[in-house]
């Protein structure tokens, strides 16, 4: 199953909804789209969302610390919501989680940075 | 009894999923745990990433070989590339190293794959290429009889 990505922009979030498979040949196609989202899109901070994320290996998380490197130079902030048991395991595995705050779901991820869902 | 698989594809990103469903749909046979199955697939999708990336430099008219043995409850996994080696084996196992950073690269494939297996064993001859083996026995406790 390959991957989507749908984008949506919330006052100054951008919110990253992924379904699929995460893998080095969709990371290296979504970085670009992603990267091209924030910049295109008045934007500080953003929301991944994983909860249709169905794989994910060390690839997914390159492409995170990309983005997260993005939302620095932006002085923002990223979130991570609604993440599976073994992605969770990934993260904790590679210490995403002492860089990228998580949340349980989009709208506590919202208000987190301050934006009524 | 012993059952054996090999299977042999070009070097293209795409393959990866290929490979992890392959070796996964394999060893189903084994009736893994959901967990234990995507650490499989997990492990499968490194490796053959990294002979991808690492080995054939993404140059997509090479192949990688991967042969699956199952046994009782263990798994014999190998993925292989006649690629451009690995160096310094010792360092391309650190956590968070990677030979690649301008690429994005976590850094991190091989210490998931150490993770998750129960063993590990990295062969490589700069030239020639670079022939990972790995080992994990499944949890039994599923097929206790009552």
């Amino acid at each position: 199953m390959a991957l989507s990505a749908v984008f949506d922009v919330k006052e100054d979030v951008l919110i990253v909804r992924l379904a699929g498979e995460l893998d080095h040949h969709e990371a290296e196609k979504l970085k670009v789209v992603w990267q091209n989202k924030m910049y295109q899109n008045p934007i500080k901070h953003v929301i991944l969302n994983l909860e249709a994320i169905t794989f994910m290996d060390s690839s997914g998380i390159g492409v995170i610390l990309g983005r997260y490197k993005d939302v620095l130079q932006l002085g923002g902030k990223m979130i991570v919501c609604s993440v599976s048991p073994s992605i969770k395991r990934l993260f904790e595995m590679s210490g995403l989680f002492k860089i990228v705050h998580l949340e349980k779901n989009e709208a506590f991820a919202l208000s987190t940075l301050g934006v009524a869902s | 009894m012993k059952n054996e698989m090999f299977i042999r594809f070009s070097s293209l990103s795409q393959n990866e999923a290929f490979a992890r469903v392959a070796v996964a749909s394999f060893v189903s046979q084994l009736d893994p745990t959901m967990d234990e199955l995507t650490e499989i697939k997990t492990v499968v999708s490194e490796a053959v990433t990294n002979s991808i990336i690492h080995g054939y430099q993404n140059e997509p008219d090479h192949y990688i070989s991967i042969s699956c043995s199952i046994m009782d409850d263990t798994i014999e996994l190998t993925v292989e590339d006649q690629g451009i080696g690995i160096q310094d084996i010792e360092l391309a196992r650190e956590p968070l190293y990677t030979s690649k950073p301008e690429l994005e690269r976590s850094g991190m494939g091989f210490t998931i794959i150490e993770n998750f297996m129960d063993s590990v064993d990295v062969q490589s001859t700069l030239g020639e290429g670079t022939t990972v083996h790995m080992m994990k026995q499944l949890t039994k406790t599923k097929t206790v009889s009552k």
